[in-house]
């Protein structure tokens, strides 16, 4: 192998926070290398650095043996470098091979749109990596993981030798991420070198060759897969021992707090059954796109349902708004952080508190000192990184951004949480205290319902496991009853005629 | 709101010193610039669209736009006239004004809201409305002749500082202290911010928007009386065009189109900004027309920069 790139001594400032101090990573031909660290370590920002899109304050980053002087947008894409975000940026509206030429589409002589050579590019580029899409679909009409795989195409048709990679799984269920795998493998016999971001660690056993820690902006190792234990991992990640993954809490279960009886919606969702008891947590899991999250929006009043019968401690409820919802007791961490859970332009002390607005205010007034109490406490105990409660919440990482959607809703007291993908981009120290928190609203006598496709964390979270598939709850778990194996060929529907319909 | 973003804080120093340069190419330029008389002639004259704007900035912040503020304007005016000669006193008076300009405000974000659509689309049509009823209801002729008190609001002075102007402030302050002390106000930068999830965390964002339409028809009422008592007189066609200057003081005082994001101040300095314009551009004999065209370079200017900011 050939050391493809160096990143010497990289450092980073933002006002009020060192994001990267003296970095030095490398990678070489044709290898995946892993980038891992907690929440706000620095991890996207050195592939910010790397992509063009943030200028480093210090360093040097070498390509080919060659210090390059130029290092904006356009000059890392020449040199053959692709960034694929975690928040996808493609136009659903067109189809996908629009997509990938998108702004350099391939052209008759009299300027119209060359349709045919894009299309068969498309195809052809798609065959060599054994990528089954249509090339003329929508974007809209196919999978989070498809779109992913868009995105993938679009950077092999840029002949970028290197492909970054920020969180690519964390949108995906199991088979989606295997097949993810499949394609990464494909690409590196072809010789392309991917740097990998994930917090999901088990993956890197399937896809990584080496792996970087970072931790508070720094490097504090990096070394062939091969040498590290997961555990090892952890430890350089978080700087201490993690005694549990799954913390364990013993809670009896109180009365039925919700029951949904046929909740009913055309195309989403039909003939769904199930309840929550106070203290109880309900994890819920299927692949993308089976229904999951729409079932929840049902629930909670975004969406209007067609027919069914929700009943909230005792009484038959009828939400109309999830402004009715939020009065009842009920409160959503929705799946999209950034279009549903945040105020990319407010601070952190504006969306933390936004639900206790109401609550804490006299004659309208604020009551600013309780109201920043207790978003500071929320800050200590799920440690949220951010210079102050004042910070933009668009200026913090990604993981720290999803601590503050649910701070949310920690800070307001509710009957029933409905927790949509609450782990998504958070790193394994964090995780721990957020279901530590979960477990204590529990506790208190809290229904919970965890929509997760994290499977590791349904099975070891939940008191009971519901799997959708194809707008259906397809079978239903109690804890210990069951492995993760027979989840996933619910999720998969293998053995939903099992099921009485 | 506080911001360390430094960038945030070049942009609103930057309107600071757009003013304080034109404010010193001016008394170069003319004599007259810097006399005390004309000083408060300017802040006089901003006092009627400076209040319009703070209200302006309510309904920007939430993303959204009043283009009906002139009509609003005019048919407080006329109602205001219209009390004050039907006999009831200054008083009565004074509380209808600004209950017709609240209510018309209302309206306007009723059926934003109710309807779903667009506020440009829903306060141009009431530009028109309000316009056509104003002159339904003075067939076209001007009401006129007012009695002492009354035209002391915007005529008259307190501690020696035109009352118009000592409206202004007080408006200025009330409203600084909604945006950043209120429910309402973090509310209405969070809308502004992202309805969607405004709206997912359990709060009415129509009621908040609504009443947000309601505050811009309310200022529209203020600076009726004002205006009105001025005069002297109720005109039908009171406030044609100001939409432009008001929207202008919002949009040159750094307040996001798209929402979110601004700050009162920024609009009091924009509106001076305006109001020092029209006044040097008076000083300096240049024509009406041509002054229109000035001010329609300036506010494209001003998106522009806060576009090559973002
Ligand atoms: N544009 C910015 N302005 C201010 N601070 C920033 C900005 N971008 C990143 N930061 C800060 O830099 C630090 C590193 O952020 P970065 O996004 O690189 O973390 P990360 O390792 O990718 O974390 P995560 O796992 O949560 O995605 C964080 O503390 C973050 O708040
Ligand atoms: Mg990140």
């Amino acid at each position: 192998m050939s050391t493809l790139l160096q990143m010497n001594g990289i450092s980073k400032s933002f006002p009020g926070v060192r994001a990267l101090s003296n970095v030095n990573f490398d990678l070489q031909k044709g290898e995946v290398h892993a980038l891992v660290g907690e929440n706000g370590a620095g991890k996207s920002t050195l592939m910010k650095i790397l992509s063009g899109m943030y200028q480093a304050d210090e360093g040097e980053i070498e390509l080919n043996g060659e210090i390059l002087r130029k290092t904006g947008l356009r000059d890392m894409l020449k040199a053959g470098i692709s960034v694929i975000y975690q928040e996808l940026n493609l136009i659903s509206h067109l189809t996908i091979a629009e997509n990938i030429f998108l702004g350099r589409e391939p052209r008759h002589k009299s300027g119209l749109i060359d349709w045919k050579t894009m299309y068969a590019h498309v195809e052809e580029l798609m065959a060599s990596f054994k990528i089954d899409l249509n090339p003329r679909a929508k974007v809209y009409t196919i999978s989070p993981a498809f779109q992913q795989v868009v995105e993938i195409v679009k950077a092999l048709s840029l002949n970028s030798e290197i492909l970054v990679m920020d969180e690519p799984t964390a949108p995906l269920t199991g088979n989606e991420v295997d097949r993810l795998f499949d394609i990464i493998a494909n690409l590196k016999s072809q010789g392309v070198s991917i740097i990998y971001i994930s917090h999901r660690l088990e993956e890197l056993q399937h896809v990584a060759d080496r792996v970087t820690v970072l931790r508070d902006g720094q490097c504090i190792t990096t070394k062939p897969l091969s040498e590290l234990s997961t555990n090892e991992i952890i430890h350089h990640m978080v700087g201490r021992h993690l005694t549990e993954q799954y913390p364990h809490a013993d809670i009896t279960l109180g009365e039925e707090l919700l029951r949904v009886e046929n909740l009913t919606k055309k195309g989403l969702c039909r003939d769904v059954n199930f309840s929550v008891k106070s203290g109880e947590i309900v994890g819920f899991t299927g692949l993308v796109g089976a229904g999951r999250t729409e079932i929840m929006e049902l629930i909670y009043g975004h969406r209007k349902k067609d027919s069914g019968k929700i009943i909230f401690r005792g009484e038959e409820i009828n939400m109309r708004t999830p402004r009715d919802a939020v009065q009842k007791g009920i409160g959503l961490i929705p799946e999209e952080r950034k279009k549903q859970g945040l105020i990319l332009g407010l601070s952190v002390f504006d969306n933390a508190a936004i639900t206790v607005l109401e609550r804490f205010s006299r004659f309208g007034f604020l009551q600013r000192k309780v109201i920043t109490k207790k978003v500071k406490d929320m800050i200590r105990d799920i440690d949220i990184k951010t210079p102050s409660t004042n910070q933009l919440t668009q200026n913090l990482s990604g993981g720290n951004q999803q601590k503050v959607v649910l701070s949310k809703w920690f800070i307001r007291d509710c009957n029933l949480y409905i927790f949509d993908e609450p782990t998504r981009g958070i790193d394994v120290g964090a995780k721990v205290e957020i279901y530590k928190l979960m477990q204590s609203l529990a506790g208190e006598g809290a229904g919970i319902i965890m929509v997760s496709s994290e499977l590791t964390e349904i099975m070891n979270m939940s008191d009971r496991i519901e799997v959708v598939f194809d707008g259906r709850i397809v079978k239903e778990f109690t804890k210990d009853e069951t492995d993760e194996e027979e989840v996933m060929e619910y999720s998969l529907g293998l053995r939903e005629k099992d099921v009485p319909a | 709101m506080k911001s360390p973003d430094i960038r945030h804080i070049m942009k609103n120093y930057g309107i600071v010193i757009a003013f304080i340069f034109i404010c010193i190419i001016l008394s170069i330029l003319s004599p007259v610039f810097l006399t005390k008389i004309n000083i408060i002639n300017i802040v006089r004259q901003t006092s009627i669209y400076g209040i319009m704007a703070v209200g302006m900035t309510f309904v920007i912040l939430t993303g959204g736009i009043d283009l009906s503020v002139g009509s609003l304007l005019a048919v407080s005016g006329v109602a205001c006239a219209g009390m004050l000669k039907a006999g009831y006193g200054p008083f009565p008076a004074f509380i209808v004004t600004i209950l017709v300009g609240t209510f018309f405000g209302l309206v306007n974000g009723f059926i934003i809201n109710a309807g779903k659509i667009t506020p440009f689309v829903v306060t141009l049509g009431m530009m028109s409305i309000a316009r056509g009823l104003t002159m339904l209801y003075t067939k076209g002729y001007p009401i006129s002749g007012f009695d002492e008190g009354f035209r002391k609001i915007g005529g008259g002075y307190f501690i020696g500082i035109p009352v118009p102007i000592i409206i202004f402030m007080v408006t200025v302050v009330l409203a600084w202290l909604i945006l950043t002390q209120t429910r309402l106000g973090r509310y209405t930068y969070a809308i502004g911010g992202n309805e969607e999830t405004v709206r997912l965390s359990g709060i009415n964002a129509p009621f908040f928007k609504t009443l947000i339409y309601g505050i811009s028809g309310l200022t529209a009422g203020i600076s009726a009386l004002i205006l009105t008592s001025r005069l002297n007189s109720a005109e039908t066609i009171a406030g044609t065009g100001y939409e432009l200057d008001v929207i202008a003081a919002v949009v040159i005082g750094g307040t996001s189109l798209s929402g979110g994001r601004g700050a009162i101040w920024g609009t009091f300095i924009g509106a001076l900004l305006i109001g020092v314009i029209n006044n040097g551009m008076n000083l300096l004999g240049i024509t009406a027309y041509f002054q229109l065209v000035v001010k329609g370079i300036i506010i494209i200017g001003a998106v522009l920069l806060d576009r090559l900011r973002d």
